[in-house]
């Protein structure tokens, strides 16, 4: 393999620090004004996220511009000890170009929106400056120019996830949710931390450039353990199984974080971490295997419990999880298929955050309510939402020639490229996601939109304001079009970071799986479409085993408490009585023993303490005292 | 090399304030908080001086200002002093929590009928006594201070401290800390008469190693069972839930951000050059007490009730880092543990401080008497998150950076033993996370809006005193090299002992003030 090199960034990409400072800034005034600026604060944060995309484009093009494309900036020494050496670098290139702009234009749009959703919350200053918080993270994120500056921003974007899932903390479930998150990712983080005390043992830096080009002398015992810890940090952020259940929690924040963050730009930092590290990934089969395995079982286990879940914001976040699973097994397969879960995570950016934002404009129609069985019949009063919904459920069901078309089809492609048995395993796994999604959208589609009116009596739904439903429109063309119009170009524009790849070929042929994929997607939506138009029951019925354990998440809820959760809680009961009666108990029985004054000690007079405690000082300087007498004879 | 006795001034700045502000009338409690706080002031400026002054090139002497009087003459006794870089962070710290503590407990002694002179008189003492901990550089006068700085602690514990076992924990922390004395006294009066009458530290570190092995086991053990009762290192840890959660919050911050440090800092100071075979046989078990201290700790810590004495066993585990960082004895591990020490100072100082800011408002530390507090004291709460994350090592914040070096440094000597630690941080964010939700998230406790205090958010002097330790915090976080840079070569100087080759060492500094 070539040496991977990047040229010092120069002009407007030396500016890369400043995508990071604006929203940062942002955040900080808004964090420290305090009330003052409850006025304007919200358009300080549009501001300031808005500066950072027209910056992110005027990079973009001008890395666009350049031969080498890449602009590597260093600007300080973090840490250095001995051979240590950790700087603060950023690197600019074209996968993190992608990503700016994914972040700062659709963070842009849902800013936005936000002002109108969170018009009428005491708190929408504080949101926006968490909001900020959380871009100027996830940019360090991705431009960071090795993995400990990855590591920060990774760590910024839990902290700014945990503030807003907890947005409205004085709500239990709100604050029990955002705790759940910040541990979940925490478990995962171990991995990150190990892999980085792998990297520096066996290659002695943290830098991209250096790791990558060292990668072929690491031993296979060294990138297996590299690969995995990686892949389990990666599986935390982004919510794929393991370590899927804190993401439908996470809908308890306010619905534009629920969009931004946990659809559109943080969860899909695990399939960033990957990309990046493709050349580690590249190395060792069992790791890519492990990657695909992770990816196929999640985007299944979140289409199947999509289907059961009847809160509009849950199966989103159950169909995020999913998809995510798409981009997993994308870049598990290697190869070409890289840039495809890169193009996906793009469309899915788009899709996603519109749906959200759909769901949003729902919820204010609705007074909040998210039971979907409660919906019905929405498309007469709120055309624009409905019109965006639909564009949104066009693309994430993938019918030609909408989005999820263009990014998902080439995925389950390349999946029955793979050879031997497992890629008909594969392959058909994510056929049957295909399908799935398509039953699980189009049945949250008609509850919301169509069949009758099954509404609560309080409830008088309007559309949403401009401020909001101008966002809507924007992401809905997106959503329809990003696909066709992106997967070929972002392909060439990714190969200076993953090379030249040609198309797979395998099992199937790319026009079978594409036919395929159409006839098992169109028969999951008519399937919904005939069980549903007429709505449904307001309670659920009793059901069979394979609903029932769907509704439970399949068990995901259960493991966590019976291996996590009480065990913690039983351990940390065991330890504190141990503490008190067994480690303090000996020091006590001793003390006892020696002076015998352990229930005077505990009943003590305070004068008598007094001259108890100063006794014993004046007798310590007399032993003192007489042992250096003894000492200097 | 310098003209004015800097490091006495230190010393003698507090200790003369302390006679000062205690011979204070007691009506007179402004006088005697103002004149506290000016005198904590001077120290602040002396200790830049130093700092300002400091060599901190790789070749320069490994003590500086230094300074020797003769003290006994008979006995050629001297109270000297000398600084390098790892005592430089902890004088600064020191300096710097000291004002903070105090304009912390500016107020809090308005409810009970206590001399507020002799309380800010005590605090000026033990700055006194904990500074010269620090700047000793004569094994005799070290353990004088070292066990001096007991008595205002324990009449702060004693008499101005919370709860009905404030004496019964005042008592225990005297009595332990003075157990431990007692067996460094032991071994210092041995290690005198094996040197044939030497205090010295420089002299004694450049003596030959013993060459007695059982000896120097016992000395050995003798100095790091008095320090890892100081320190706390588990097991030797039950005083300090009961001293932290009984002492005024301030004083807490100062027992746990500076006192313990002594421990950490003495093992370093003196029992790895004095006796670095002995260091060496006993790591391996140091390091697994360690390791247990960071997760037994972290357990107990998830189930205390109490908010001072939760913080004080998440100390126990953050000293159960500080240990492994010391006894991995590599360059980025045992600088990671000197920098977890001041950075564990200005974390934790500002956990107990809020922690205090809480406790004064409701009159409770009790867990349970918390919830949604966060509705009417949103800055208070914000801030008290701000010192949770920082304590549980969030990325940002300066403890990332210790934890960070010490668990790497750790890792490339022993990586079963770094792979445990590290899942420490798991349980650090759930005690911090645990611990918010249940004072300041979720359902509102109804009995708080019977307390207006609770309605009273941080105040212009609460929101002074936090300021700079969060913008510590948050500063040396991202740029903490300037750290690195004044204890790295202090502490290669110390690694020098382990790895057999002291004669590498930079030249003594030669000039002292007679």
């Amino acid at each position: 393999m070539d040496e991977i090199s990047y040229a010092p960034a120069s002009g407007l990409l030396a500016l890369s620090w400043a995508l990071i400072a604006l929203p940062a800034l942002g955040a900080a005034v808004l964090l420290l004004a305090g009330r003052r600026a409850d006025k304007w604060g919200h358009w300080l944060g549009v501001a300031t996220i808005g500066a950072a995309f027209a910056l992110a484009v005027g990079m973009f093009a001008s890395l666009a511009g350049l031969d080498d494309k890449s602009a590597h900036l260093d600007l300080f020494t973090i840490i250095s000890v001995g051979d240590l050496q950790i700087e603060a670098s950023l690197l600019f290139d074209p996968l993190s170009a992608i990503f700016c702009m994914l972040i700062t234009g659709v963070g842009l749009l849902i800013h936005v929106y936000a002002v109108g959703y969170m018009a009428h919350d005491p708190g929408r200053r504080k949101f926006f400056a968490y909001f900020n918080l959380f871009a100027a993270a996830m940019l360090v994120l991705v431009l960071g120019g090795n993995y400990f500056m990855t590591f920060v921003g990774w760590e910024g974007v839990g902290l700014a996830s945990y503030l807003l899932i907890a947005f409205w903390q004085l709500k239990p479930a709100a604050a029990t949710a955002g705790k759940k998150a910040f541990l979940t990712n925490r478990v995962a983080d171990v991995g990150f931390l190990l892999a980085m005390f792998t990297m520096l043992g066996a290659l002695g830096s943290l830098d991209f450039a250096a790791v990558f080009n060292g990668a072929a002398t690491l031993s296979t015992g060294a990138s297996l353990a590299i690969g995995l810890l990686l892949l389990a940090a990666a599986c935390g952020k982004s919510g794929q199984f393991p370590f899927q259940t804190w993401l439908p929690d996470a809908m308890e924040g306010p619905t534009p974080v629920s969009a931004l963050i946990h659809a559109a730009t943080m969860v899909t930092a695990g399939v960033y971490l990957i990309a990046r590290s493709h050349v580690i990934f590249s190395l060792n089969a069992d790791v890519q295997t492990a990657v695909v395995v992770v990816g196929a079982l999640t985007l299944l286990f979140g289409a199947i419990v999509g289907c059961a879940k009847d809160d509009i914001k849950r199966v989103l976040a159950w169909s995020t999880v999913s998809q995510i699973g798409y981009m997993f097994l994308a870049v598990g397969l290697g190869g070409a298929a890289f840039a495809l879960g890169i193009i996906h995570l793009l469309a899915h950016g788009f899709f996603k955050a519109g749906l959200f934002l759909g769901s949003g404009s729902v919820m204010h129609a609705m007074n909040d309510q998210t039971d979907i069985r409660r919906f019905g019949g929405l498309w007469r009063v709120m055309p624009l939402t409905y019109a965006t919904f639909a564009a949104g459920w066009l693309a994430i069901i993938g019918l030609f020639p909408f989005s999820g078309f263009w990014t998902k089809d080439p995925i389950i492609a390349t999946a029955f490229a793979r050879e031997g048995w497992q890629g008909w395993v594969v392959g058909g796994a994510a056929l049957l996601g295909a399908a799935l999604t398509a039953f699980y959208m189009t049945r949250l589609f008609v509850l919301t939109f169509h069949g009758p009116k099954r509404w609560t009596e309080d409830v008088h739904p309007h559309e949403s304001p401009a401020i909001m439903t101008g966002p809507l429109v924007l992401l809905g063309l997106g959503s329809l079009a990003a696909g066709g119009l992106m997967a070929s170009p972002v392909t060439t524009w990714l190969t200076p970071v993953f090379g030249e790849h040609h198309e797979a070929h395998g099992h199937l042929s790319h026009m079978q799986v594409t036919v395929a994929t159409t006839i098992v997607v169109v028969l999951g939506a008519a399937l919904a479409w005939l069980l549903f138009r007429g709505g449904t029951d307001e309670v659920p019925r009793a059901a069979s085993w394979p609903v029932r354990a769907a509704r439970a998440d399949l068990g995901g809820e259960a493991v966590n408490r019976g291996v996590f959760e009480r065990p913690s809680r039983l351990v940390a009961g065991v330890s504190v009585a141990v503490d008190a009666r067994g480690v303090d108990g000996i020091v006590n029985g001793l003390s006892a023993a020696i002076g015998g004054t352990s229930r005077r000690l505990l009943t003590m007079q305070t004068g008598f303490v007094r001259s108890y405690a100063l006794s014993i000082l004046s007798g310590a300087v007399i032993v003192v005292a007489a042992l250096m007498v003894v000492v200097v004879q | 090399m310098n003209e004015l006795p800097l490091l006495s001034a230190l010393v003698a700045v507090p200790l003369i304030g302390a006679v000062v502000v205690a011979s204070i009338k007691r009506e007179n409690a402004d006088a005697a908080r103002w004149t506290a706080l000016a005198v904590s002031g001077v120290v602040v400026v002396i200790t830049a001086l130093v700092a300002f002054g400091f060599d901190y090139a790789a070749g320069a002497p490994w003590l500086q200002f230094t300074e020797s009087y003769t003290w006994i003459e008979a006995w050629d006794l001297q109270i000297s002093w000398g600084v390098d870089g790892i005592a430089l962070l902890m004088v600064a710290l020191t300096a710097g929590l000291t004002p903070i503590a105090m304009l912390a407990s500016w107020r809090d002694l308005d409810a009970v009928k206590r001399s507020v002179p002799a309380f800010f008189a005590l605090i000026l003492a033990l700055e006194a006594a904990m500074l010269a901990t620090f700047l000793a550089s004569n094994v005799l006068l070290f353990y004088f201070f070292f066990e001096a700085m007991l008595v205002p602690m324990y009449f702060l514990i004693g008499s101005y401290g919370t709860g009905p076992k404030k004496q019964y924990a005042a008592v225990k922390f005297f009595l332990y800390s003075l157990l431990g004395g007692l067996f460094m006294l032991v071994a210092v009066i041995a290690l005198w008469v094996n040197n044939g009458g030497v205090f010295d530290w420089q002299t004694l570190v450049e003596a030959e190693p013993m060459a007695d092995g059982t000896l120097q086991n016992w000395l050995f053990l003798g100095f790091f069972i008095a320090f890892a009762i100081k320190a706390p290192f588990f097991p030797f840890h039950t005083w300090l839930p009961d001293a932290g959660g009984a002492a005024p919050a301030a004083v807490a911050a100062l027992l746990v951000g500076v006192m313990d440090k002594i421990g950490t800092f003495a093992i370093l100071r003196y029992c790895l050059p004095m006796f670095p075979d002995a260091t060496q046989t006993f790591a391996p078990w140091i390091i697994g007490m360690s390791v247990i201290g960071v997760l037994y700790a972290a357990f107990v810590a998830i189930g205390q009730t109490d908010l001072k004495r939760l913080v004080a066993y998440t100390s126990i585990a953050h000293f159960g880092f500080i240990g492994l960082g010391i006894f991995a004895f590599t360059q980025a591990s045992a600088t990671g543990a000197v920098l977890y020490m001041f950075n564990h100072g200005l974390a934790t100082g500002l956990l107990f401080i809020v922690v205090g800011f809480l406790a004064i408002r409701r009159g409770s530390a009790q867990i349970a008497d918390y919830g949604g507090a966060a509705k009417t004291l949103p800055l208070l709460a914000g801030v008290f998150l701000f010192a949770g994350l920082a304590s549980l090592s969030l990325p940002g914040t300066a403890p990332f950076i210790s934890e960070f070096l010490v668990l790497f440094g750790a890792f490339t000597g022993n990586e079963p033993v770094a792979v445990l630690a590290t899942l420490g941080i798991i349980l650090a964010a759930a005690y911090v996370l645990w611990m918010y939700q249940r004072t300041m998230q979720g359902d509102r406790n109804p009995a708080l809006d019977d307390v207006p205090a609770m309605r009273r958010d941080l105040t212009l002097r609460e929101k002074v005193l936090v300021a700079p330790l969060v913008i510590a915090i948050l500063g040396f976080g991202f740029y903490p090299q300037p750290l690195i840079d004044a204890v790295e070569p202090a502490v290669d100087n110390t690694l020098l002992f382990i790895s057999g080759e002291p004669e590498d060492l930079p030249a003594a500094e030669g000039v002292s003030n007679e």
